[in-house]
């Protein structure tokens, strides 16, 4: 079998041409038991090769800004950017009591020719004071896309103009499309914004802090995951305040820095905030899986191992069985009907991962992993972070640099404790997609649709989780595909009860009849000779 | 729902709301993947690349496969020139397309990449062809980016021969369905006439599940098809927006007549599609045909109650809402608001002439619009039924008035690429959507003594 996936890979590079076989060779692993080799990722995509891969103006208002609910997110360009990216990502939110959500709108410049020959600006500062009138945010956004830094159009220096007159924040993001590799690019954008302008501004008087107060980075509430991470977090007794950033108030996240612990659910999106509010305010960050029911549980013994208190551990227990007693017999009931079948993962900068042990859970196993936009650090692990070489793309992204806020900092335990604890629980660590997958499975960065095609037709997986882009070339070849960007339209699939609906909406996609009827009757039994010539005849005349 | 927007309508002359338009490359690569063998190629940011391809596929539920030039921020700086050479060569080694069609971007237009000179400049395999269309996302609409590569494909291709002519018809359906490009194409063969649909997407992005996939399905028109349009006797071009670009691109290059029609959508629309068929070939129409016509005529008389009189919203993509417009009217609808978020002067002034001719004073049609302003205008005035794409299903849904599903894109419930709403049978299943949402809105509202068996 080892082997045989070295040959798999071999044999589907050896038809690129002589350059894109060298680029792709390094992109491609097979993980043996000697360790893990390199692997190269966050580069350039070369051009003409059909990627799935975004841009940085993806990330960073798509993917990050754009699930803040209670702000006015304007995109400032042509109009497709802004269109594009309305109400498409199923990022889920609700207005709280009083409160407003704007996840159903879409704002846009919608700047034309005379614009980018005359500059947008004034268009941009026109269109802020209609959002302030009409719609009176509690803050509003600025995304630039690509033609914006082309024609120098100063965002920021709006941005601060409008947030002094109408005395609201206004924020600018200068993501142009242009900008890194991927969308990853964005989420940096987005984090450094976030972090310099957002966090910290709002403090939480200590007599009103709660026990066990905790946020959520990089989780974005699709399908709802956090409404369903929250209902077990809450019934634990932690408080969130701040969930970065799926169905967030622009005003929970100015509270972050008053919990006491970071959980990362999305490394590649959000670690870069995690750190720096670490640095900044003193509270540490936690690697958690929400997704799979192992998964779960351990991040949520985790975090009840971090507060140490023996009663938080007790009550985690005791919800960590309840929940399980109530999903257990109809995860049982799928994965009866999903066992024994291969997947393949390709998606974003965490999900590859996170899903396997779900996967596992209903007898599934992986054989191909692979993320969109990760970095060398999610595929690898952090230890690597020192020696990843930064290239020309990712050196134009700001590297920000945090101090200590001498005011607000706040150690949450003694050093000394922390670094016991480190060795016990995944405190500011994570150690890569490749350290949890098995032997002689294949890691992939950035597949592209050739690949996809030949992957599919070696490897014959019964499940392909990806996105909208291959999922219908996948299911074309008689392979199931879910989309794991959206869940199809599905979930929530994090925590207890959205394991079951994974595993439900798995099931049916694998075992739908359809799939059945993909080779017609007439090519799969004889026909009667006889019956042929008795009525065929007459038919052809 | 909505609960943002207020009643109150305030001028706005920067922000836009809830687009009732998109940007032009999406509307290109449509029209590329309506040409046999093509790859559409996007020469500017991978996101723009990733956008239309998840836009187009959420509404097809096809595969939809462009490539990219990826563009960094060097290229940003040197120029796209390296990315897109280097793009194509790729491309043609990898994918073995036929034709490759390029769509520019706000990026590379603002950059000024000079295609004419970059592709001229790469070395395309032999017997391989690229055209390209300029696509400026800050001009027009989609329905101008598809306009653009409809016409680019006449540009870079069409000729006439010195031996006359192919006896064809050329005909442009439009930014419309592969479901309508296959229902215009089954009225040609009826009637009996030859001809060159272009572009064609039927069978490209409704093709079957057969266990296997093809990159580049039977369909579409072929590289050979478009060289040979200068030959053909006439143009029929349905839709200005979408269609007339190409129809006097082609006059003006090979001189063939230009007919510039509506998209047939209702009876009235698609009266004038046939007459001008029967005119342009001297044909009899055929007895199948003018059944079909008869049967929508008896159904029109039968239900006329579930809708006429009812005040109706359409908005959408400017040939469509028009055509649309045309057939409310003659289904005794009254269409109160009528908005494209494509701009054109020529919109207003033929939605206007429907309207006014039909004795229509109140109401108000608007190009460049957006669908906040559509939805205040409701807030202030109701109207009974909505028609138009997806994004309307938020209004409806504040405003309980039913929607129905029609143009470009619906994201959240199939069968337009399947089931035609040209045509008279096309015009068929309109009026059967119609009368099923006013239906099962009262059916479900109703008090229950007035529910009721038989409708």
């Amino acid at each position: 079998m080892k082997d045989d996936m070295n040959k798999i890979v071999d044999r589907i590079l050896f038809r690129y041409p002589a350059k894109v076989m060298k680029n792709r060779k390094e992109h491609i692993l097979v993980k043996e038991p000697e360790g893990p080799k390199e692997i190269s990722a966050n580069t350039r995509t070369l051009p003409g090769i059909i990627t799935n891969r975004g841009c940085a103006y993806a990330g960073c208002k798509g993917v990050v800004i754009g699930p803040i609910i209670d702000m006015v997110h304007i995109t400032h360009g042509p109009v497709g950017c802004s269109y594009y990216t309305w109400a498409a990502r199923r990022n889920k939110g609700k207005a709280r009591e009083g409160g407003k959500s704007f996840l159903e709108y879409a704002f846009t410049t919608d700047l034309q020719e005379s614009d980018i020959v005359f500059g947008g600006i004034k268009k941009l500062a026109q269109a802020i004071k209609e959002a302030v009138e009409i719609f009176h945010p509690k803050a509003i956004s600025i995304a630039a896309t690509c033609p914006v830094g082309l024609i120098g159009d100063d965002i920021h220096a709006v941005a601060k103009k409008a947030q002094e007159e109408y005395g609201i924040p206004v924020l600018a993001f200068s993501c142009e499309g242009y900008k890194g590799v991927s969308q990853s690019a964005g989420h940096h954008i987005a984090n450094n914004k976030l972090m310099k302008d957002v966090v910290g501004t709002e403090d939480i008087p200590e007599n009103q802090r709660k026990k066990y107060s905790v946020n959520i980075l990089g989780e974005y509430n699709i399908g709802g995951d956090e409404w369903e991470i929250k209902r077990v977090l809450n019934k634990i007794g932690y408080t969130v305040i701040a969930t970065l950033t799926g169905d967030a108030e622009y005003g929970d996240i100015a509270k972050a820095h008053n919990a006491d612990l970071n959980l990362v659910q999305c490394h590649r999106s959000i670690n870069y905030i995690a750190d720096m509010i670490e640095i900044k305010y003193g509270l540490p960050w936690m690697k958690v899986n929400f997704i799979g029911i192992e998964n779960f549980s351990n991040s949520l013994r985790n975090m009840a191992k971090y507060f140490g208190d023996a009663e938080l551990m007790e009550r985690t227990e005791r919800v960590i069985q309840e929940e399980i007693e109530d999903i257990k017999d109809e995860i049982n009931r799928y994965k009866e009907m999903c066992k024994g079948k291969t997947a393949v993962l390709f998606v974003g900068g965490s999900r590859a991962h996170h899903y396997q042990g779900l996967l596992k859970e209903i007898g599934m196993e992986t054989v191909m992993a692979g993320y969109e936009f990760g970095h060398r650090d999610d595929y690898e692990g952090r230890d690597i972070l020192p020696y990843i070489k930064l290239d020309a793309d990712t050196r134009n992204i700001e590297e920000l640099t945090v101090e200590k806020d001498e005011r607000k900092y706040r150690l949450r335990m003694s050093p000394e404790k922390l670094e016991e604890l480190k060795k016990e629980i995944p405190i500011n660590q994570y150690k890569g997609m490749i350290h949890d997958m098995k032997d002689n499975t294949i890691i992939i960065d950035d597949l592209n649709h050739f690949e996809t095609e030949m992957f599919i037709k070696a490897l014959k997986p019964a499940f392909f989780g990806s996105g909208i882009k291959d999922k219908y070339i996948v299911e074309k070849m008689g392979v199931y595909s879910k989309q794991m960007h959206s869940y199809d339209y599905s979930g929530p699939y994090a925590g207890f009860r959205g394991a079951v609906n994974f595993a439900r909406d798995t099931a049916a996609g694998i075992h739908t009849p359809a799939w059945s009827y993909i080779v017609p009757p007439w090519k799969k039994e004889p026909i009667l000779k006889g019956k042929i010539e008795k009525e065929g005849v007459e038919e052809a005349c | 729902m909505l609960n943002n927007t207020p009643k109150e309508i305030s001028e706005r002359s920067a922000l836009v709301v809830n687009p009732a338009k998109t940007c032009q490359p999406i509307g290109a690569m449509y029209a590329a993947l309506g040409i046999h063998g093509c790859l559409p190629h996007s020469h500017g940011s991978q996101g723009c690349c990733s956008f239309h391809r998840m836009h187009l596929t959420r509404h097809f539920r096809e595969p939809i496969v462009a490539s990219t030039s990826s563009f960094t921020e060097g290229a940003c700086v040197f120029g796209g020139k390296t990315n897109l050479k280097k793009g194509l060569e790729t491309v043609f080694e990898i994918y073995n397309p036929e034709i490759v069609a390029v769509n520019t971007t706000c990026l590379s237009e603002t950059i000024g990449d000079d295609l004419s000179e970059i592709i001229s400049s790469t070395n395309i395999p032999k017997g391989k062809t690229v055209i390209y269309a300029n696509t400026p996302s800050y001009v027009g609409s989609h329905i101008t980016g598809f306009s653009n590569m409809t016409k680019a494909m006449v540009t870079h291709l069409a000729s006439k021969d010195e031996n006359g002519g192919n006896n064809k018809l050329a005909i442009i359906p439009g930014f419309v369905e592969p479901s309508d490009m296959a229902e215009i194409k089954r009225i040609l063969k009826l009637i009996g006439i030859p001809f060159i649909m272009f572009p064609d997407t039927s069978g490209v992005l409704n093709s079957p599940n057969t266990g296997k996939y093809v990159m580049y399905p039977k369909g579409g028109v072929t590289v050979e098809e478009l060289k040979d349009l200068g030959n053909c006797f006439g143009t029929i071009a349905l839709g200005k927006f979408a269609s007339e670009a190409a129809a006097y691109e082609l006059e003006k290059k090979c001189e063939v007549e230009a007919h510039v029609l509506k998209v047939p959508i209702g009876i009235k629309a698609t009266d004038d599609f046939i007459m001008e068929l029967l005119q342009m070939t001297v044909k009899e129409v055929p007895k199948e045909l003018e059944e079909e016509r008869g049967q929508l005529v008896d159904l029109m008389v039968d239900i006329h109650n579930h809708y006429h009189g009812k005040k109706v919203a359409i908005f959408g993509d400017p040939d469509i809402v028009t055509s649309m417009t045309e057939f409310a009217v003659s289904l005794g609808m009254i269409p109160k608001y009528v908005l494209t978020g494509t701009p054109g002067s020529a919109f207003e002034k033929d939605v206007t002439d429907i309207l006014k001719s039909a004795g229509i004073e109140d109401f108000r049609v608007k190009a460049a619009g957006d669908l906040m302003e559509l939805h205040q205008w409701i807030k202030n005035d109701k109207v009974d039924l909505l028609i138009g794409n997806t994004y309307g299903k938020y209004i409806s849904r504040a405003e309980n008035i039913p929607l129905v599903r029609m143009g470009f894109p619906i994201l959240d419930r199939v069968g337009h690429s399947y089931f035609p709403v040209v045509g008279y049978k096309g015009a068929m299943r309109i009026i059967e959507k119609i009368s099923t949402a006013l239906l099962d809105k009262y059916d479900r509202e109703c008090p229950e003594e007035d529910f009721e068996l038989v409708m």
